[in-house]
């Protein structure tokens, strides 16, 4: 999307110190109101910032809260500015990054899945060998007929992403994926303990 | 939604929709709404005219309105409100409102909007507008149901003046200002979890900035905006918190009057236009606070040798404002006016046996830069400077109860360079949006709130002519606001760039077939009065003062004089262009190539 590799703001940045570029996964807490998913892309458009993935779905229905899980990327500058813009949006109740999360906790990574539906269309050995990948790869047959799958399949994006390609060679039509949706391991919730 | 089911009719707090935005807005103390009338807002309108307590200024446009809110709530700390009608009546307020936002103005803004039966029909009049004012706005909301709307206006103006305060647009469907519906009294409304801005600043770090300012041999603060906003308590601590640590201050052009530009330890402002002491002090100082401001470009200058050898400590309200554009040390989240309330009372118990002496080295080496006089320009007794204009008008109002407003320009560096303010809230300007058009609306602002004050709009001849029909509101209001244009026949900051990076060519920058201002002034009733000689300057000037009515004071100036000091853009603090160096050819080559690219 809106790929910009400097640090945000000013026009007077006339040094390259460039930063690494990293990835983060943040799971935000809004009200669920009209206008505050296009308040928070309007945030990462309007200020430049990538958008890699995002996904939101009410949680909470009785507190009125949704949860929407952003993959973002940024040098660190970028990423803590990222953060408390977004904190700065009225109807956000909580910003919480969950790879920075996972660290303190002593893990690598949240716990991240997405879930995709492929549709493949094919005869003879492809149609076979989509069959027998989708069973390697657990993914579940959710239509059929005599020329065409559509498999269900979940897991990191990791896995997501080699099952696409595989189905690829194998005849696949159509793809639509969910986006990441992701929380911390251990017993704490994202409001704590 | 429509109000059939109303049994309590008889309940004082059953009433209509339009009947509740006048209510709510005399709860949240609002005495005056800048509007202008449409078909979307006209319930709103007839409430108004069947009640006294809300005084409605009626505006020449709805840019205006935006403005005059902003003007009177930087002159007095209260919110601005304004009033526009939908489609175009909201979408001629967005410049006002960015303006706000990025000056951090509070302001709630209320607009029409068509039925919520034809929303998204493209009706006529109709325009998206918390989509447009979404990213101009600190927050918004469409009221789609009657029972709504009291808590919205409420929660409007909270968010508008907490935190770190900012514009807010409320759009009230037709329907729904007819609608009948139950109001919820301001002391009733529900606050919103979700937003919680912060007041106080950490304690161990005040102590470990206190700390630093106690051991710091060559300190600085450098003030801001934030200082204003935080209320006139925060000025007073800012004043304690200077005599105390003996430290020098410079301010942004948005916070001056925080302290007094007679003060001892001023340094004046800082930045592009900024003094060559506060500059090269903000350049080799070991310790910076900076107190409610941002580190805008127009600060820093050139950001990676942006006072290279200091620790910073850094005081806001804002989050998002730390390490933004600079990393700093020491951040302190809060409300300046409490975190300078601890900052002084630790000093007090701390360090109240430091003696301003120690700094006797580093003020040694601010007075030899100050010795530079960096502001200096040749007068004249043919033509009027500018800045002997901007310095006569200072000698000749200073002792009276003045406000000054600008439009965006040189006038308005010359203003902030020579007008000399001695307290807070009296100056107001455009500053990050950098609005022309703003200064004349936001002294009828300013005038509203403040009816026997001399409120003054230093102009440009350009800017003036952005917002000029407001002239008809100032006469129909009796509003005696004073405009003091700078009448150098150019852009004339336009052409100073272009002087300084495009060879001289004055593309577009020469404003042919000015108008009359004098007669301009009469034609909408008000008094014109021009002068072209230095030494007619003064009688003209005090005439301007003594008229209770509008003027357009029509100042002819040197027209090719430039605005210095300047750091030039992609320069450094160390790296100024001053008056006395400031020749032709050095003008010229003042901006390499990369500096060019910026704005
Ligand atoms: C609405 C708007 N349009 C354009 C500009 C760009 N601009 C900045 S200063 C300036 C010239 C202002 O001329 P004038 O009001 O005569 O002031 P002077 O610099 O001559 O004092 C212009 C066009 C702006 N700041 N605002
Ligand atoms: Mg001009």
């Amino acid at each position: 999307m809106n790929a910009q590799q400097k640090p945000t703001g000013s026009a007077y940045f006339l040094s390259n110190i460039e930063q690494e570029t990293v990835f983060r996964t943040l799971s935000v807490v809004v009200d669920n109101e009209p206008g505050v998913l296009a308040r928070v892309i309007g945030l990462f458009s309007g200020r430049g910032y990538n958008i890699e993935s995002l996904t939101v779905s009410e949680t909470q229905n009785e507190r009125h809260l949704s949860r929407i899980t952003i993959v973002t990327s940024g040098t660190a500058n970028v990423l803590e500015q990222i953060k408390t813009q977004l904190e700065r949006i009225v109807p956000v109740h909580r910003v919480v990054d969950l790879d920075q999360k996972a660290k303190e906790l002593g893990y690598e990574k949240p716990i991240e899945r997405e879930l995709a539906l492929v549709k493949v269309k094919g005869e003879g050995n492809d149609r076979m060998e989509a069959l027998r990948i989708a069973d390697a790869f657990k993914a579940e047959v959710v239509d059929a007929n005599r020329d065409h799958f559509i498999f269900e399949v979940t897991g990191r994006v990791s896995k997501v992403d080699q099952f696409i390609d595989i189905m690829r060679s194998l005849g696949a039509i159509e793809i639509c994926r969910t986006g990441i949706t992701a929380m911390n391991r251990g017993s704490d919730g994202i409001w704590g303990k | 939604m429509t109000g059939t089911e109303q049994e309590t009719s008889a309940d004082e707090h059953q009433m209509t929709g339009a009947e509740m935005v006048l209510k709510a807005l005399g709860e949240n103390g609002v005495k005056h709404v800048f509007g202008y009338p449409g078909g979307a807002v006209l319930p709103i309108y007839d409430e108004i005219h069947q009640q006294d307590e809300i005084e409605h200024i009626l505006v020449r446009h709805e840019q205006g309105a935006g403005h005059m809110a902003e003007g009177y709530a930087r002159s007095t700390g209260k919110p601005g409100v304004c009033l526009a009608t939908s489609g175009p009546g909201a979408t001629n307020v967005v410049t006002a409102l960015q303006d706000a936002l990025m000056d951090s103005i509070p302001m709630v803004c209320l607009t029409g909007q068509v039925p919520t039966a034809l929303i998204g029909s493209d009706a006529f009049q109709e325009c998206d507008t918390v989509g447009i004012t979404r990213p101009c706005t600190k927050h918004n909301w469409l009221v789609k149901d009657v029972s709504e709307l009291s808590q919205v206006i409420h929660e409007a103006f909270h968010v508008a003046t907490s935190g770190r305060p900012g514009p807010v647009v409320v759009d009230i469907p037709k329907d729904v200002q007819f609608a009948t519906g139950t109001y919820v009294p301001l002391n009733k409304a529900p606050s919103r979890k979700s937003y919680r801005p912060a007041k106080t600043g950490n304690s161990d770090s005040i102590h470990q900035a206190i700390e630093l300012i106690k051991n710091a041999k060559k300190p600085i603060i450098y003030s801001g905006g934030g200082v204003i906003n935080s209320g006139p308590e925060a000025s007073t601590l800012l004043r304690d918190l200077v005599k105390l640590t003996g430290s020098p201050i410079t301010s942004t052009l948005m916070g001056l009057g925080a302290y007094p530009a007679s003060g001892k330890h001023w340094l004046g402002m800082l930045g592009m236009h900024g003094t060559y002491e506060a500059n090269m002090a903000m350049h080799d100082c070991d310790v910076m606070v900076c107190i409610g401001a941002r580190f805008d470009d127009r600060i820093t200058g050139r950001i990676d040798a942006f006072s290279p050898n200091s620790k910073k400590i850094h005081v806001d309200i804002d989050p998002s404002s730390i390490n933004k554009n600079v990393r700093v040390d020491i951040p302190i989240i809060g409300d300046v006016t409490s975190v300078l309330e601890d900052m002084v009372r630790i000093w007090r118990a701390d360090a109240s046996d430091l003696k301003e002496e120690r700094l006797a080295d580093w003020n040694a080496q601010i007075n030899q830069w100050r010795a530079r006089n960096s502001l200096a320009f040749s007068d004249n007794d043919d033509v009027i400077m500018p800045q002997y204009a901007i310095k006569r008008l200072y000698e000749l109002t200073k002792d009276k109860d003045t406000y000054i407003t600008t439009e965006v320009g040189q006038h308005q560096m010359w203003a902030a360079q020579f007008y000399g303010f001695e307290e807070p809230n009296r100056w107001m300007t455009s500053g990050g949006l950098g609005t022309m058009g703003y200064g004349f609306p936001a002294a009828i602002g300013v005038q509203v709130a403040h009816p026997d004050a001399l409120v003054i709009d230093i102009a440009g001849d350009a800017s003036i002519q952005m917002c000029i029909q407001e002239m008809s509101c100032a006469v129909q209001h009796g509003l005696p606001v004073k405009i003091f244009i700078l009448n150098n026949n150019y852009m004339g900051m336009v052409r100073q760039w272009q002087q300084l990076l495009h060879g001289n060519r004055l593309s577009n920058s020469y404003t042919e077939s000015m108008p009359d201002f004098v007669k301009l002034a009469e034609a909408y009733g008000g008094v014109g009065i021009r002068c072209s000689k230095p030494s007619e300057l003064d009688d003209a000037i005090n005439e301007m003062i003594s008229v209770d009515k509008p003027v357009i004071f029509d100042c002819n100036v040197a027209t090719l004089a430039n605005c210095f000091p300047m750091i030039p853009s992609g320069k450094a603090h160390n790296e100024m262009l001053l008056p006395d160096e400031a020749t032709d050819e050095v003008v010229a080559n003042a901006i390499d190539a990369a500096g060019a690219k910026l704005v």
